[in-house]
């Protein structure tokens, strides 16, 4: 009998520590997208209040002590964490997307001028406060970005193209350390 | 000379560095230029056309003279301009355009050729024989005239990019500079400063001048450690802003580890910025113009503000004797500096017969150079008195002030045209031309630092009034409010001899005249004609002294012969700096299968498919081309059985009550009709009636779809599907999202691939339950996945899929299962032998132009329904007998190989363009057939099966004889896949 063995998407790359900023992947969990059907997501916020949530606005998110849903583009959002709650059938969508989106953690002092790097938003915490979320590029790659702290940020991208992203965020803390040592 | 007692280097700090292999050094604080001058270096390079010797002629970033390769090999950066260097522990700067060496250069015989090589030479000269031009002459003339060279090597140097955001950008940190930002920054907004200084302060670092009481210098210093301690400040030294372009949005370039001794190596060289502002304040200053006379272009002619840099920021003097020739009372300021210092002063010449008299040194109102003398720098001055007699005057600097242009160019990216103002005698920016930049200071024609102050202060009010802030109340400081007293003076006239204009591309007075009198009367086409305005400092120096001649020659006014379009950048950008990130694997993101490291183990080579890679072939010991390997896995998939991940095919997932109805409109063919657990072929077009992609569709579930599309069109198919649903569909109740990337996904093709699947499911499946394009769910190990009997390879196929996480443990465990059946895991390659085989196609076939008449699949085209690209598909011209049409190919001899890209004529026509009867688009040797295939299109092909064709390779040289077959070569009846 065949017994298939779980591989986490970053494999052995993470987690890394370069000067302030470490960058660590994100515990597997399970990813729903939610895309209600025109004109239905007020219903899905109805159905969603039994985890504590609701749909969530453009740009934003919500948490909830077990799971949180964020914002992941027009009429989108991915719940995270806990399966999505019955009733959703006729009026959304719902597709698995836990293992084709890796979620990346960087966080610690100065995490947003690395992200100025390659992120082409305004992530100072007025403009992008916790809880915000983007759709948007990260160098080539595109991703849901993620606000979990004033030093904290979770990047979800399609699990192919992690060694990429891992890639050019090193790069990024390790010419923020060099230009530190200046 | 360095003067002791003045500047504000550090003279603690000595460093040391090279200049054309020379040791020199300087102190803490000191540009290339200024420490160079400071030994006693007059000669900095060799002029672009002429090769004439050149010295400093400014202290700031117009610098057309003193530029300079620093570094070596693939590192090494040209045409950095010396007075923006930082000297610092291991710079080794180089002299450009000069053999064998700076002070003898042989090409300084262009000098004497020079009443030969006037403007427009080159057109007149080497126009004939055509093809001479760009073999013999273009190259020739390139080696001969220059400036720095690039090393042709990789450059494996850090570079970066950045985006930054703010309320207020201030670009400048002059005297206006400085009070904007410190206003805005006291009032709490974001704001950004820029200076492509290393030393905040502007201007007030190079004048002996009071603001607030304190020396100018120390108010700058003491403003920019306020700005320094305020978080809503970012103070951004050495960051030149290069061009203002839509929406608020300014490039700047950041210089970071160019003027760090032993830099660390992951410290970026430079930086890009992209920076976003609701408001801007350009506060960038103004630069001193020259005056044109002959030979005033000898080494030990500069700006009259330029030696005033050197000596009071620098504590260095320009020269031992030094003659001031300004036609404005600020620059009689160099005279007193200097006497001040104890430098001898020659004379001052000013032409205008009211100059300020002076008790410590002569002064010849109403006079004018006329010439200069001296080889590699300055000796002697030719002065015309106002009587008109000539005299000599030995002297070996000359300070030269024919005003001040505002560098007003940023407010001019947008196009807009600025203003004249004749008592300054300069053009200034029209208010909005780049909408939320407001410009203050000199950059505005306010050239006193008092005025230069109140314009910064009210730009940041009226800038924090636009943001909706409260003004922080501060009262701008007192300051020198001096006045011009300002005549215009381009150029001494009549006089005789080269006078320059553009020292960059040694355009002179004589240049510009030539060229409005051959026609070129235009500014733009004087420019071009003349190349003044075209070299690295893009006319900074030049542009308003040639276009006042010009319009002089023309008999026309300033303002009405305009100004040249100014265009980004206003500095030169490093092209590594703008293609930052670009870099190796910064170029794409590479896209891994789940399996991609059990397929390097086995050492397969990879080939790039769109962003994805993918494994070639799988090379077994003793296999020596890749045709062995190929051709051994398609044996195996033919009679045992193959494994291939085909997870980078694009997965769609689609559901909603109107799915079904979704995918009608969307594929020719119908899809409403297909029930749970049945997949379907289908074909899509793009609007215009041509085929855009294929692939199967599962019916997953009542109002559940699953799409697959090509590796190639996933993200176009994609894309499609999103603008459809938004454009045409917006109502019903239908949603899409990729999936491709949460299903690993393999193919399991050959007549055992049953057994290998059932040797592992939890629970067996057979042929009656599992027919021929069907799908279900299925389990192994526990973990679910989804099974699809689909084939791309003809043989008996399925496809599994388990979420990615198991992806490479499946992977894994398929192929040792399959090579413990005889059979073997196979790539790419083998992937495309076994689907000519079978005559289906892929985007060679699919390249955009094709119908799907043209590929034999009209009837899949639904009469009953509307679909996207229905309507166009039924153009005349899009089906019939005058379509070219997809065929099989089987070279007449079979050991010649057919290649893709042929193109076929009829076997008695001559292979030229007028009989091209088609085109070859896959090609393969077949194992199963023993024979090389081709796919294609021909003229009416289906009704021409079984005659011959000519295959013509024009570019590989191959001529041969082809049969025409049906497209599908193996198993025609399709009875192995359904088996």
């Amino acid at each position: 009998m065949a017994k298939l063995i779980a591989k986490p998407a970053a494999g052995e790359l993470l987690p890394v520590t370069i000067g302030s900023l470490t960058l660590s992947d994100m515990p597997q969990e399970r990813i729903t997208a939610i895309a209600p059907y025109p004109g239905k997501i007020e219903a899905v916020s109805n159905a969603l209040e039994r985890l504590g949530l609701a749909f969530p606005a453009p740009g934003a998110s919500q948490q909830a002590a077990k799971a949180r849903i964020l914002w992941a583009g027009r009429d989108l959002a991915f719940l995270i964490g806990a399966a999505p709650p019955a009733g959703l059938g006729p009026i959304a969508a719902q597709t698995d997307q836990s293992d084709g989106w890796a979620g990346l953690a960087l966080s610690g002092p100065g995490v947003e001028a690395a992200l100025a790097r390659l992120v082409p938003l305004d992530l100072s915490l007025a403009a992008f406060p916790e809880g915000a979320t983007a759709r948007t590029a990260l160098g080539h790659i595109t991703i849901l970005l993620h606000r979990t702290g004033a030093e904290n940020f979770a990047l979800y991208l399609f699990r192919s193209m992690i060694a990429t992203a891992i890639h050019e965020l090193e790069t990024v803390m390790r010419a923020l350390l060099a230009r530190a040592s200046l | 000379m360095r003067l002791a007692g003045k500047g504000i280097i550090d003279r603690g700090q000595t460093v040391g560095f090279r200049f054309d292999g020379r040791d020199y050094t300087g102190f803490e604080g000191d540009t290339l230029a200024s420490a160079l001058l400071a030994a006693g270096v007059k000669l900095f390079g060799r002029s672009f056309k002429y090769h004439r010797p050149r010295g400093l002629l400014s202290a700031g970033s117009e610098e057309p003279n003193a530029l300079v390769t620093i570094g070596h090999g693939a590192a090494q950066v040209p045409n950095a301009r010396a007075t923006q260097v930082e000297i610092h522990g291991g710079l080794d700067a180089r002299s450009q355009n000069r053999w064998p060496s700076l002070s003898l250069d042989v090409m300084a015989v262009n000098d004497l050729m020079a009443p030969f090589f006037g403007a427009g030479f080159y057109y007149k000269t080497f126009m004939w024989p055509r093809s001479f031009w760009e073999k013999l002459y273009e190259p020739a003339i390139r080696r001969a005239a220059g400036l720095g060279a690039l090393s042709r090597k990789h450059n494996e140097d850090h570079y970066e990019k950045a985006h930054a955001f703010c309320d207020l950008l201030v670009i400048g940190a002059g005297p206006a500079g400085l009070m904007a930002a410190l206003a805005a920054g006291r009032a709490g907004a974001r704001v950004i400063l820029a200076d492509e200084d290393f030393l905040p302060g502007g201007r007030l670092n190079a004048e002996v001048e009071e603001v607030g009481g304190q020396p100018g210098a120390q108010w700058a210093k003491g403003v920019a450690e306020e700005l320094g301690s305020l978080p809503n400040v970012r103070l951004m030294t050495r960051t030149t802003v290069t061009g203002a372009y839509d929406d608020g949005t300014y490039g700047a370039l950041e210089r970071v580890g160019l003027h760090v001794a032993r830099a660390p190596k992951d410290l970026p060289r430079e930086c890009f910025w992209r920076i976003v502002a609701r408001r801007a304040i350009l506060a960038s200053g103004a630069q001193e113009r020259m005056i044109a006379f002959p030979m005033n272009d000898r080494p030990g002619v500069m700006q009259a503000g330029a030696v005033r840099a050197y000596l009071n920021r620098y504590g260095v003097a320009a020269g031992q004797k030094v003659a001031l020739f300004a036609a404005n009372d600020q620059a009689h300021r160099t005279a007193r500096d200097l006497a001040a210092a104890g430098i001898e002063i020659a004379a001052v010449i000013d032409p205008r017969a009211d100059a300020p008299a002076a008790t410590d040194w002569r002064v010849i109102p109403g006079g004018a150079v006329v010439g200069t003398k001296g080889r590699l720098g300055l000796s002697e001055i030719s002065v015309r008195t106002e009587g008109g007699a000539v005299e000599k005057i030995a002297a070996d600097c000359l300070a030269v002030s024919g005003g001040w242009n505002p560098a007003l160019h940023l407010a001019c990216h947008r196009n807009g045209r600025p203003d004249w103002r004749d008592e300054i005698a300069a053009f200034v920016p029209r208010p909005g031309m780049v909408p939320g930049m407001m410009v203050a200071g000199a950059a505005n024609g306010a050239f006193s630092t008092a005025a230069a102050l109140a314009e910064g202060l009210s730009a940041a009010e009226e800038a924090l009034a636009a943001l909706g802030r409260k003004s922080a109340k501060l009262e701008a400081p007192r300051a020198e409010n001096g006045t011009q007293n300002f005549n215009a003076y381009w150029q001494v006239p009549d006089t005789e001899g080269r006078a320059w204009l553009d020292f960059a591309n040694d355009v002179t007075v004589k240049d510009v005249k030539l060229s409005a009198q051959e026609g070129f009367r235009s500014v733009e086409h004087m420019k071009r004609y003349t190349t003044q305005g075209m070299a690295p400092d893009q006319g900074k120096n030049s542009n308003v002294a040639a276009l006042a001649i010009l319009a002089d020659a023309t008999g026309r006014a300033i303002p009405e012969t305009g100004t040249t379009t100014f265009r980004p950048p206003y500095t030169p950008v490093s092209i590594a700096a703008m293609g930052a990130g670009g870099q190796g694997k910064g170029f794409a993101p590479q896209r891994f299968t789940t399996s991609h490291k059990a397929a390097q183990e086995r050492g397969a080579p990879m080939i790039e498919a769109g962003l994805w890679y993918r494994p070639s072939y799988f090379p077994r010991p003793g296999e020596t081309s890749w045709r062995q390997s190929c051709d051994r896995e398609v044996i195996a998939v033919r009679n045992r059985v193959g494994i291939c991940d085909v997870s980078t095919l694009g997965k769609i997932d689609i559901q909603g009550p109107d799915a079904g109805r979704f995918l009608d409109f969307l594929y020719t063919n119908s899809f409403s009709t297909l029930k749970p657990g049945r997949v379907r072929y289908g074909l899509m077009l793009r609007e215009d009636g041509m085929v855009m992609d294929d692939g199967t569709t599962a019916c997953l579930a009542r109002d559940h779809y699953l799409m697959t599309t090509t590796t190639a069109a996933a993200g176009q198919v994609m894309r499609h599907i999103d603008f459809v649903q938004q454009a045409f569909c917006a109502d019903w109740q239908v949603r899409a999202i990729s999936v491709t990337e949460h299903w690993a996904q393999f193919a399991v093709a050959g007549p055992l691939a049953r057994e290998l699947l059932n040797s592992m499911l939890d629970e067996p499946i057979d042929a009656a339950s599992f027919p021929f394009l069907s799908c279900g769910m299925v389990k192994i190990g526990g973990v679910q996945a989804r099974l699809y009997r689909i084939s791309f390879s003809g043989e008996l196929g399925y496809e599994i899929a388990v979420p990615a996480r198991y992806g490479e443990a499946l992977y894994r465990d398929l192929v040792a299962r399959a090579e413990s059946f005889g059979g073997c895991a196979y790539g790419m390659e083998a992937l495309n032998v076994l689907r000519i085989e079978k005559g289906f196609i892929t985007h060679a076939e699919i390249h955009g132009r094709v119908t799907a008449f043209d590929i034999g699949l009209q009837g899949m085209v639904s009469e009953k329904k509307e679909f996207i690209g229905k309507a166009a598909s039924q153009r005349p011209g899009l089906s019939g007998p005058e379509r070219e049409q997809l065929v099989g190919l089987k070279p007449l001899g079979a050991e010649k190989p057919v290649t893709a890209g042929a193109h076929l004529f009829d076997p008695g026509a001559a292979p030229v363009r007028e009989n091209d009867q088609g085109y070859v688009t896959s090609v393969c040797w077949s194992p199963t057939l023993q024979s090389h295939l081709g796919i294609g299109f021909l003229k009416n092909g289906r009704a021409r099966h079984g005659q011959s064709v000519r295959l013509v390779d024009h570019l590989r040289g191959i001529d041969l004889l082809c049969e025409v077959t049906h497209p599908v070569f193996f198993d025609p009846d399709g009875g192995r896949a359904r088996g």
